[in-house]
């Protein structure tokens, strides 16, 4: 009788965890699934609706992907929760899994107009360590399937002055995942960290501080009281230098970082640094070849149109822009707050 | 215990037998086969580019150790970017163990072949061409190994490059052989870097023939031991046209080989010649070649900010010796402050060796450590120009010296870089 009812309630609990819930063998198995629904990471894929557990999340400085929004989940297995490291994302265990959808408005005017889903990048942690790949919406937009080797998407949507801009979207490849996503040479997530994560949020049951939402959800663990917090890079009521310096740690800060893909070449913006010399300022480019524009140093105080960083940001050429993969399109409210920035520094 | 032995022994062998051929061909699919391919890959695999002519639009890139991509000739496989879109590089490599052989990568908005953190890159019979010609929009660097160990790069051509040919930077343990490096801003150059083999390479119409470099504010500087030798550096007479702000910038176009603030470099049987500024220049790291003769000063305060205060901007224990010099000097590229300065300096009979002569202030006056001191021997009837810097500051008259006698010591031959080179190479 007792076999015959755990055997009941496995059953029970098989269907429910295929209809309802996120199915963990697809983070943690070998092979990627081919199709984004096998995770089950949502009720209503297409709707973006999460699964229970699968919690939505904000970052208050975030990477710039050619305009387009972003959606973000996070997933850790029953019973877990990720513990807060200094200076890193929260250290998710084995069995995770973050979640962001790459998306456009039609019309960024009036939203009711329905979405362009693009891709929707997995970071899984699997026994081995985290790997990242993504998924790409088909055009009739009822479902991603897995592209390992990236893909072009040529799109447009309206922005909100009315303009159509057509982008060729990029999807990273596995590799170029690894790109920002490694330290060290090893996958690790970047954003969830507590200072990107520490902002108040509309939740259903009223406004709350979002690592507390968290915490009470049991999706991550205490947290010390006293860390930096980066500005909202867009938010003007912050100091100019506390905005340009948010912006390149998330944008620049995740490869030029001693431990970054881009460490040979002496050029840090991560949220740490303070040394000026790796700050770019006053530097002479390493190994820039035309990405220096015939300009002597990555930043001249007082004189952003002379600045190396300026100009490759300013960029859409390959070879000379930057960040090398995951942008086409001029960021032009970013190079405003960084020109002002460059303009605002010293002569001395 | 045994059976588990057989087994694995088993599976070890079927691991081997396992490895496979992957062919790719042309075609317009062949943006995503190629990737694809290079991220399924195993270790052990051979990816084979047969021959033809292949267009991208992005860049590639390879992160599976163990891996082989194979072409059919340098003339036959060709990788073309002259529509790239996007992508810093043509091929970038970020895993161990890597072979890359008889292929062509053509035109790439950036680095043709770029290489992070590899332990064993082996690079052989390939060509880096931007085939338009010397240009400053093409891209900075042909072969590009950088924080990479045992490296090998043999039998190769570059062409075209608007900074160098072939550049390693920050890496260990290095051969560069066989290559022929034409057109480009800088040939062959190696910076930061410990341990470099460089020899019967052919170093001829670039602005500037073999760099030996060293900056600051780098994770890996003290770039040492190099062995520069039985290279032709012939006839580099290209205008530099680097993008300014770079460093290879600065080279006067009719450079031979340029020595700048490293230690322990032998230069010997080379054929050095036919370069229209100067054949062999040993100089220190400065800001601007100006502020490097003049204000030494400045650049102690510089050094406080550098990370590593040990960074050491001027060349020591450098060994010239047994080389075969033809004519130098005969067309200095006075639009670059170096040869400016060395054509005022020498009244129009222009060294074949030169030394800018900076150095700590303490060795200014005193001198060089007995260990530290440059070695010039049995290189025919080569002539030597050094500026003595302190009388240079102060504008006294004959801040020169053209006598070689004093730094006629005795060669300390550095003993030869050794690499693990792959069995099937």
């Amino acid at each position: 009788m007792k076999i015959t009812l755990r055997i009941l309630s496995y059953l029970a609990f098989f269907l429910s965890s295929s209809l309802f819930a996120v199915n963990d063998v697809s983070i943690t198995g070998v092979e990627f699934p081919k199709s984004l629904s096998e995770f089950g990471f949502f009720i209503n894929q297409d709707k973006q609706i999460p699964s229970k557990n699968v919690h939505p999340y904000e970052l208050i400085t975030t990477l710039f992907s050619d305009y387009s929004y972003k959606k973000r989940f996070v997933y850790v297995p029953k019973g877990e929760k990720g513990f807060y490291q200094k200076n890193q994302a929260f250290n998710f265990p084995v069995g995770s899994a973050l979640i962001k959808t790459f998306y456009y408005p039609q019309d960024e005017r009036n939203l009711e107009l329905g979405l362009r889903l693009l891709e929707t990048r997995v970071l899984l942690h699997k026994e081995s360590g985290w790997e990242a790949v993504s998924y790409v919406w088909n055009e009739e937009q009822t479902e991603a399937f897995i592209k390992i080797a990236g893909k072009t998407i040529n799109t447009s949507w309206v922005n909100k002055q009315g303009s159509t801009i057509p982008v060729r979207y990029r999807v990273p490849n596995k590799n170029q995942c690894k790109e920002c996503h490694s330290a060290n040479d090893e996958i690790l997530p970047i954003g969830p960290k507590a200072r990107n994560l520490n902002k108040n949020i509309f939740y259903e049951e009223g406004v709350k501080n979002q690592l507390i939402y968290l915490l009470e959800e049991e999706v991550i663990g205490s947290y010390p009281k006293n860390f930096n917090t980066i500005v909202d890079w867009e938010n003007k009521d912050y100091p100019i230098e506390s905005r340009a310096r948010a912006y390149l740690a998330i944008n620049c800060g995740h490869c030029h970082t001693p431990s970054g893909v881009a460490n040979s070449t002496g050029l840090y913006l991560d949220f740490n640094e303070t040394r000026s010399i790796h700050l770019g300022i006053k530097k002479r480019p390493v190994a820039a070849g035309r990405g220096s524009g015939n300009f002597k140093y990555s930043i001249v105080p007082g004189n952003a149109e002379e600045s190396i960083l300026l100009f490759r940001m300013i960029s859409t050429e390959p070879g000379i822009m930057m960040p090398e993969s995951g942008r086409s399109l001029i960021h032009h409210e970013a190079i405003s707050v960084i020109s002002q920035w460059i303009q605002s520094m010293s002569l001395n | 215990m045994r059976k588990l032995f057989v087994f694995l022994f088993i599976i070890n062998l079927s691991q081997l037998i396992q490895a496979d051929i992957i062919t790719i061909e042309p075609g317009s699919e062949v943006q995503e086969k190629l990737q694809e391919a290079l991220i399924l890959a195993k270790s052990g695999d051979t990816i084979q580019l047969v021959a033809g002519i292949y267009n991208f639009s992005d860049g590639l890139s390879l992160d599976i150790d163990d891996v082989v991509i194979q072409g059919a000739g340098m003339q036959n496989t060709i990788l073309s970017f002259s529509e790239q879109k996007s992508g810093a590089q043509g091929l970038l490599v970020t895993s161990n163990g890597v072979i890359l052989k008889d292929f062509a990568v053509e035109d790439t908005k950036g680095d043709a072949i770029k290489v992070i953190g590899s332990n064993g890159i082996y690079m052989i019979n390939l060509r880096a061409e931007w085939t338009q010609g010397p240009k400053s929009t093409n891209g900075a660097y042909g072969f590009y190994p950088v924080e990479s160990k045992n490296v090998l790069i043999d039998g190769c051509i570059a062409i075209g490059a608007s900074d160098a040919g072939i550049y390693v930077g920050q890496s260990d343990n290095i051969i560069v052989r066989n290559n022929l490096a034409q057109y480009n801003v800088a040939g062959i150059e190696i910076e930061n870097s410990f341990y470099a083999d460089v020899y019967d390479n052919i170093a001829t119409h670039n602005s500037g023939g073999i760099l030996v470099f060293d900056l600051p504010n780098l994770p890996q500087q003290g770039g040492h031991h190099v062995r520069v030798f039985r290279n032709k550096v012939v006839d580099n007479d290209t205008d530099n046209f680097a993008p300014a702000g770079n460093i290879v910038g600065e080279v006067p176009r009719g450079t031979g080989i340029i020595i700048m603030a490293n230690s322990d470099v032998e230069i010997f049987a080379n054929e050095i010649s036919g370069n229209g500024t100067v054949n062999i220049a040993i100089v220190s790291f400065g800001d601007s070649n100006e502020e490097v003769l003049s204000n030494d000063l400045y650049r102690e305060k510089e050094q406080e900010r550098y990370t590593n205060k040990n960074y050491y901007p001027h060349p020591k224990s450098i060994q010239v010796h047994g080389n075969k010099f033809g004519s130098s000097g005969f067309d200095p590229d006075v639009e670059k402050e170096v040869a400016r300065i060395l054509a005022d300096l020498s009244n129009g009979d222009m060294p074949d060796i030169f030394w800018d002569g900076v150095l700590p202030f303490f060795q200014m006056i005193f001198g060089q450590p007995k260990d530290e001191k440059l070695v010039m021997r049995n290189n025919g009837d080569a002539s030597f120009l050094a500026i003595n810097p302190v009388k240079f500051f102060f504008s006294i008259s004959d801040p020169i010296t053209r006598k070689q006698e004093i730094y006629q010591g005795k060669i300390k031959p550095l003993s030869p870089v050794t690499i693990d080179i792959p069995e099937e190479l």
